[in-house]
């Protein structure tokens, strides 16, 4: 069987920023199975729909959940204490595929950031460029640096880091890279996207799509994408949530 | 242990638990988190006479208890079902529904008779799916149209054909009263429930298609109502569905005038919903000596 729901012990969930929460669930059947790009579904109580959040890393049993507050669900979460229980489907999703031997540029924008850190520690030396619209909302800058990554801040107020976007950083320093991975707004992704294609680089990102079931069921969270010339459906829960960059129909 | 195998049209279901069209797809993923048996069938995705690509996203809004969903009946049509689908399906121990939704009466037809040479259990024919522009709840919502339809297709239909109602509708009684007129085997209802929301902040609806179909515990009372109703009604047996989240609300649907159930949205919260549910309906009986859940079927003792 493939897919699973388990009760994860949480054991931690801190605001690490300004309505950002980091969350920690143990569960030692579940947890180490996850690759970076997949994400969790968690299970609020009182909510009709599971929340996927990312996996942001997944070490001894450990599950961690980096995620912002945007409405009731999360919400609710950022309310959990640490000793109950939370009932989670995980892992979903197809990941980043990252290969020995090549060298990755990494990027996250705003709450895009969290799932490149679990990709940084299964790359060697990869070059991360976070970007965050303020000094406020800067998260995990340490956790890179742990992870051995050359790390690249940037905000678009320049209130920290480097004033400017991602991608002007990755025009910059494509040519130290073979290829690109990539999570945030979609307005970034597909200026990420543009910027690979032009030199060449091969580049996978990382979307979002309001979800119901989570493994390909129910067919809610379509994406179109471009398949040998023919533009066809796909599920960002099953096929994705991670896509190679030139096939997605923005 | 009870018995909970119960027969609709002469087809035999294992228990009453039935997964809900369009929730479920062709069973592949579920069947990733345990054995299809476990069900008394599936109703698989509504299928059109052509491969259909479905509305935009967002196709999925949560509201009080419930979800709106606009899927847009995305679908490979119906060869491609029979061709990679459907004898995966018949070798999981399970009844096999298929869903049909057309555009005009002649393909609601041409399916049926496709379908009827195929090894497929049942035909449900979705004459109230509300997400697709033309098709699908016109032919659901008066009399006449429903009796129309159903005679038609029943000409080409050699499998036990199943009507599903739309709640949207004035009487559901009468349009049920009219299936049953023409040919209908057997009722399924309810399908969603017309609704919408908006995001404060765009104005925007929240989805795509800005109207969707609500689904999930909100809709119970209104499903339990409009099965009593029905039941009250016809004498053909009918398959109860709209907000099922636990065995309880099987036992009242069953109570207020089902034969079996169906269940959708409650799968998102809980994969497993199925088997819990049927595992409560079991204790149940048992705890009220019951031998078989058909005798609970209709067993409302209304004021
Ligand atoms: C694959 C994937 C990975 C994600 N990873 C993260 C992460 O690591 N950290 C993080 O903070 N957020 C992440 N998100 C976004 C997160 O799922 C939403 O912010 C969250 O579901 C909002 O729930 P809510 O109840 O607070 O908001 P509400 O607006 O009240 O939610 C209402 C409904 O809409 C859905 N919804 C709302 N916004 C989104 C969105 N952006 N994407 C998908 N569904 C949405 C909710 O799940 C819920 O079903 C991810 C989304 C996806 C699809
Ligand atoms: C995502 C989704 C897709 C659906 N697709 C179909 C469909 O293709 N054909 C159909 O007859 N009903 C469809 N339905 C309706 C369900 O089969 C069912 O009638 C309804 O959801 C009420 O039951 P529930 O509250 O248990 O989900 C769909 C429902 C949902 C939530
Ligand atoms: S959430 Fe059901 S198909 Fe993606």
């Amino acid at each position: 069987m493939k897919y699973d729901v388990k009760q994860f012990e949480l054991l931690s969930n801190e605001e690490i920023a300004g309505g950002i929460f980091d969350m920690r669930l143990k569960n030692d059947e579940l947890a180490p199975l996850a690759k970076c790009g997949q994400f969790a579904h968690v299970y609020v109580p009182s909510k009709t729909l599971r929340r996927p959040i990312s996996v942001c890393d997944s070490e001894n049993g450990v599950l961690r959940l980096v995620y912002q507050v945007k409405g009731e669900g999360t919400q609710l979460m950022s309310q959990m204490k640490s000793g109950e229980m939370v009932d989670v489907l995980a892992p979903l999703g197809k990941g980043f595929k990252v290969e020995k031997g090549k060298r990755y540029c990494l990027i996250g924008g705003g709450i895009g950031v969290p799932p490149m850190l679990y990709t940084a520690k299964q790359t060697e030396n990869p070059l991360v460029i976070t970007g965050f619209r303020n000094k406020d909302l800067i998260i995990l800058q340490e956790d890179f640096k742990n992870a051995g990554a050359e790390l690249v801040l940037t905000t678009d107020d320049g209130s920290a880091g480097i004033h400017g976007f991602v991608t002007d950083v990755l025009k910059d320093k494509i040519n130290e890279v073979d290829e690109v991975c990539a999570c945030g707004p979609t307005p970034m992704l597909k200026a990420i996207a543009d910027v690979c294609k032009e030199a060449g680089k091969p580049c996978q990102i990382s979307l979002e799509e309001r979800m119901a079931c989570g493994i390909g069921a129910c067919l809610v969270c379509a994406v179109k994408v471009r398949k040998d010339g023919e533009e066809i459906m796909q599920h960002v829960c099953k096929n994705g949530p991670v896509f190679n960059a030139e096939e997605v129909v923005f | 242990m009870a018995d909970l195998s119960v027969k609709i049209a002469g087809v035999e279901f294992n228990n009453p638990i039935i997964a809900a069209s369009g929730t479920f797809g062709f069973g592949r993923e579920y069947s990733e988190f345990y054995s299809l048996d476990n069900l008394g069938g599936i109703s698989c995705k509504g299928i059109t006479l052509k491969k259909r690509d479905g509305n935009p996203a967002p196709r999925i809004a949560e509201t009080p208890s419930g979800i709106l969903n606009a899927v847009g009946l995305q679908n490979p049509g119906v060869d491609a079902f029979i061709e990679n689908d459907l004898d995966w399906l018949k070798e999981q121990n399970t009844v096999v529904i298929a869903n049909i939704a057309g555009n005009t009466p002649e393909e609601y037809c041409q399916m049926a008779e496709k379908l009827s040479e195929t090894a497929v259990d049942m035909i449900e024919m979705n004459i109230s799916c509300p997400n697709v522009k033309s098709g699908g709840v016109q032919f659901g919502t008066s009399c006449e149209s429903v009796g129309a339809i159903t005679s038609a297709v029943r000409k080409y239909c050699k499998k036990p054909l199943i009507v599903k109602l739309s709640p949207n509708v004035t009487d559901i009684a009468e349009i049920a009263k009219s299936a049953e007129a023409n040919g209908a085997d057997a009722i399924s209802m309810i399908n969603t429930l017309t609704g919408m929301r908006i995001d404060i902040n765009t104005r925007r609806p929240i989805i795509r298609n800005n109207t969707g179909g609500m689904s999930g515990p909100a809709v119970f009372p209104v499903a339990v109502r409009m099965v009593w109703q029905v039941a009250n009604a016809v004498n053909i047996p009918i398959i109860g569905m709209g907000g099922i989240s636990k065995w309880e609300d099987a036992v009242e649907m069953l109570i207020a005038g089902a034969s079996a159930l169906q269940i959708g949205t409650v799968l998102f919260s809980d994969p497993y919903a199925p088997i819990k549910i049927n595992e409560g309906i079991n204790k149940f009986l048992d705890d009220n000596g019951l031998k078989s859940v058909s005798e609970l079927t209709g067993t409302i003792k209304p004021w």
